[in-house]
């Protein structure tokens, strides 16, 4: 017998196989241009967990869980929020915390505003790791207890 | 006057959280007070016909609004985010102790 | 070297995502102490820098404040980090053998190690909008650390105590944002200048008075004071120390008197407001406490009671009368934590909080039991303690600037403290041995010398009266509560 299928309809699936890429690459674009233009980190990494979070809600868990687990997502959201602190620190061999030692080259280009778009991308692993186990802690730990 | 929208919303979260029995209600209304206040910060900050303080190459920096409020909104919301993810947290596990929302028979703490 | 202060930060908060990192329970518990050992070395070490250079200022990122954030340690700052960063190293090395009954130890020390980089943060930090970011890090964190045993009673008292401070933290918010809009800065030393250059107008009471409930929420004085006795006792006893001895004066008095003294500018009517709520806590603490048979509820009720000593020996004003509040400010740190760490090697061995279950206990935990009597007779003001004498000095504080009324109160406390903590050397330790008492033994190692260092400094804590020690320690404190809003000047001074 097979399995009785996890997750909605064949038509959800249908449409979010289609568009879960465009959501995450969305999602990466406003991080990476977030120096440029309104965005940023924190509103990148919601965009980039909200694509995670569709997979888990068309798909069911187990599908999604192959892409990304809660134990890589929280290594993740770990290694964001030591990034930021790192690139912090790195400032104090430029002469203070926090400071912006790179060069901050051009404005308006992507290669610019020295380390704002690092702290962008250490942002985005931390939030979007964090959402993401959130919604997990939520919804999928609380039914497997009922079953116990 | 629009600052006293502000004010009404804040007083209805409290009124929220002081009358209503049930767990979830009460958490939707610490959000109240939380989005009254994020309102009351933006409106701060906000300027007439202000525009967006993004600073770009065509246009030049004048009559934008304060950006440090938002600055300072966002933040707050990120913080009322994790509040908010935790008292839902625990409001679930007390619901799986003891199979109610409601305060008034959650109470094996004596005072 | 400058750069130390934003280490006070970084070192807490890093440690506890590399300890959530690295899921390993010897590296976990190592690296936990490492880090408070160090932060410990860090703020005596910044004793010294202080009173060498004064206060000092850090630009973050180089930009200078207004503009940017910037880090400010002065005297007052180091006391409040000594305080802190002392009972989070016992508080750690106690909990490697406590927290080895609850599961998942790495998860308990990242909140610890969250809880108290929000509270250096509050502590050095020297913008309002910061300030409110790092109490939130300290009190999102100890929300989950009080439901940290996911037991019933837990949960409840965290559910009550997260409600309770989101509020605060709402009313202090609202505070920030009417003080922006009135002085258009975040900046405390920019805040204190712009309000002295203007006449006084109505906002500032209003200001004020957000500030008074939030921060006074979160000290748990009198009228505030509901969620305490819940919360302490249901979290584990490492945390309740930390939450009773330096988080309820990291996110409340210290926060009041900062931004009371030093950036709004203390008038005499609010001292007298802050006198009388004092004395309330004072009185209505110790009278909760005498009817507790909890063993940690009663604690905590006497930690309302003593916060009310420290908020009546500071708002009187006079330099004796804060400086008496300053050294039982970190007098009641020192034996409070050692009384919640008594409570929990009771707990450990027993299994039990109910006094009336225990007895006899003397004997059979000869450390915990001597430790336990040095701090019941600390906390009760009973001489050569250090209890005694900054007790001593905020009476003779009350005495002098001729506040006969607050004096007796202040006795009268501290007897039915001491008639309060006979009873539970009457029950738990001395008195008759329960049937169920042979199988208990004394508390290992590692939770027994905390204890034996903290009642080391209940003994000794009076020598930091002495001239030589006090003009280093707690003298330059109180000068920077006495100078109030001349914080502007010596902040813009120091940037250069």
């Amino acid at each position: 017998m097979k399995e009785p299928e996890q997750g909605m309809t064949l038509i959800v699936k249908v449409i979010t196989r289609l568009t879960v890429g465009f959501i995450l690459l969305f999602g990466i674009y406003i991080v990476l241009h977030g120096h440029l233009s309104p965005g940023g980190g924190f509103a990148g990494g919601v965009i980039v967990a909200l694509s995670f979070i569709h997979l888990i809600l068309a798909y069911g868990g187990k599908f999604a869980f192959k892409k990304l687990d809660q134990i890589k997502a929280s290594f993740l959201e770990n290694i964001g929020a030591i990034m930021f602190l790192t690139i912090a620190l790195l400032g104090i061999i430029g002469g203070f915390f926090f400071l912006n030692f790179l060069n901050k080259g051009e404005p308006f280009h992507l290669a610019s505003a020295g380390i704002i778009p690092f702290c962008n991308i250490a942002i985005c692993l931390k939030v979007g790791a964090g959402l993401f186990l959130i919604f997990i802690a939520l919804t999928l730990f609380k039914i497997g207890e009922k079953k116990r | 006057m629009i600052y006293l929208l502000c004010f009404v919303l804040f007083c209805i979260g409290l009124y929220c959280i002081l009358v209503k029995k049930n767990l979830i209600k009460i958490i939707i209304g610490i959000s109240i007070i939380d989005y009254s206040l994020y309102l009351f910060l933006i409106l701060i900050g906000y300027r007439m016909q202000g525009r967006a303080p993004i600073h770009s190459p065509v246009q030049r920096i004048e009559n934008m609004v304060d950006p440090l409020p938002q600055a300072l909104v966002l933040t707050a919301i990120v913080i009322g985010l994790a509040v908010l993810a935790l008292l839902i947290s625990i409001a679930v596990r007390l619901y799986d102790k003891y199979g109610t929302f409601d305060i008034t028979k959650i109470r094996k703490l004596k005072g | 070297m400058n750069h130390l202060i934003p280490l006070f930060v970084a070192i807490p908060l890093g440690s506890a995502f590399l300890i959530s990192l690295i899921k390993n329970k010897c590296f976990a518990d190592s690296w936990a102490n490492l880090a408070t050992f160090s932060l410990l070395c860090l703020s005596v070490y910044s004793l010294f820098l202080t009173r060498a250079n004064g206060t000092m200022v850090y630009k973050m990122g180089g930009w200078i404040p207004p503009i940017g954030i910037s880090l400010v340690l002065d005297a007052l700052s180091v006391l409040l980090l000594i305080t802190v960063n002392l009972i989070a190293l016992f508080a750690t090395i106690y909990s490697l053998s406590y927290m080895e009954r609850y599961t998942s130890k790495g998860k308990f020390y990242t909140l610890f190690l969250l809880m108290l980089g929000g509270m250096n943060g509050v502590i050095i930090t020297g913008d309002m909008f910061n300030l409110f970011v790092f109490l939130e890090i300290a009190s999102v964190a100890s929300y989950a650390l009080v439901a940290f045993g996911v037991e019933a009673e837990e949960l409840e008292a965290s559910f009550k105590y997260m409600v309770l401070s989101c509020v605060a933290s709402s009313f202090v918010l609202l505070g920030i944002a009417l003080l922006y809009s009135y002085t258009s800065s975040l900046n405390m030393a920019d805040i204190s200048r712009v309000l002295q250059s203007r006449e006084e107008g109505k906002i500032i009471p209003f200001v004020s008075v957000l500030f008074l409930m939030g921060f006074g929420l979160k000290a748990a004085i009198v009228p505030f004071h509901a969620w305490l006795p819940d919360a302490h006792p249901s979290a584990p006893a490492p945390i309740s120390a930390m939450l009773s001895g330096v988080l309820i004066k990291a996110l409340g008095i210290y926060a009041i008197l900062r931004i009371f003294f030093s950036v709004l500018g203390i008038s005499q009517s609010f001292l007298t407001v802050l006198m009388v709520l004092g004395t309330l806590s004072m009185v209505v603490g110790v009278f909760l406490a005498i009817g507790q048979w909890d063993f940690k509820r009663l604690l905590a009720y006497h930690s309302i009671s003593q916060i009310g000593y420290v908020i009546l020996g500071i708002s009187l004003g006079t330099p004796l009368g804060i400086l008496g509040g300053l050294f039982h400010l970190f007098n009641h740190s020192v034996f409070k934590s050692l009384l919640f760490l008594n409570s929990g090697a009771v707990v450990y061995a027993t299994g039990t909080r109910d006094l009336r279950k225990m007895g006899g206990l003397r004997e059979r935990m000869p450390v915990t039991g001597s430790t336990c009597m040095i701090a019941s007779m600390s906390i009760s003001g009973i001489p050569p303690f250090n209890g005694f004498w900054s007790k001593l000095i905020i009476i003779i504080a009350c005495i002098q600037a001729g506040h006969l009324g607050y004096a007796f109160w202040a006795v009268l406390a501290s007897l039915l403290t001491l008639s309060s903590f006979m009873k539970v050397q009457r029950y738990a330790f001395f008195g008759k041995k329960k049937e169920s008492s042979q199988s208990i033994k004394e508390v290992p190692l590692s939770m027994r010398i905390p204890m034996i260092v903290l009642s080391l400094i209940c003994i000794v804590g009076g020598v930091l009266l002495i001239p030589a020690l006090r003009n280093n320690f707690l003298g330059p404190a109180t000068d920077v509560l006495l100078k109030g809003t001349d914080y502007a000047r010596i902040v813009m001074e120091n940037l250069r």
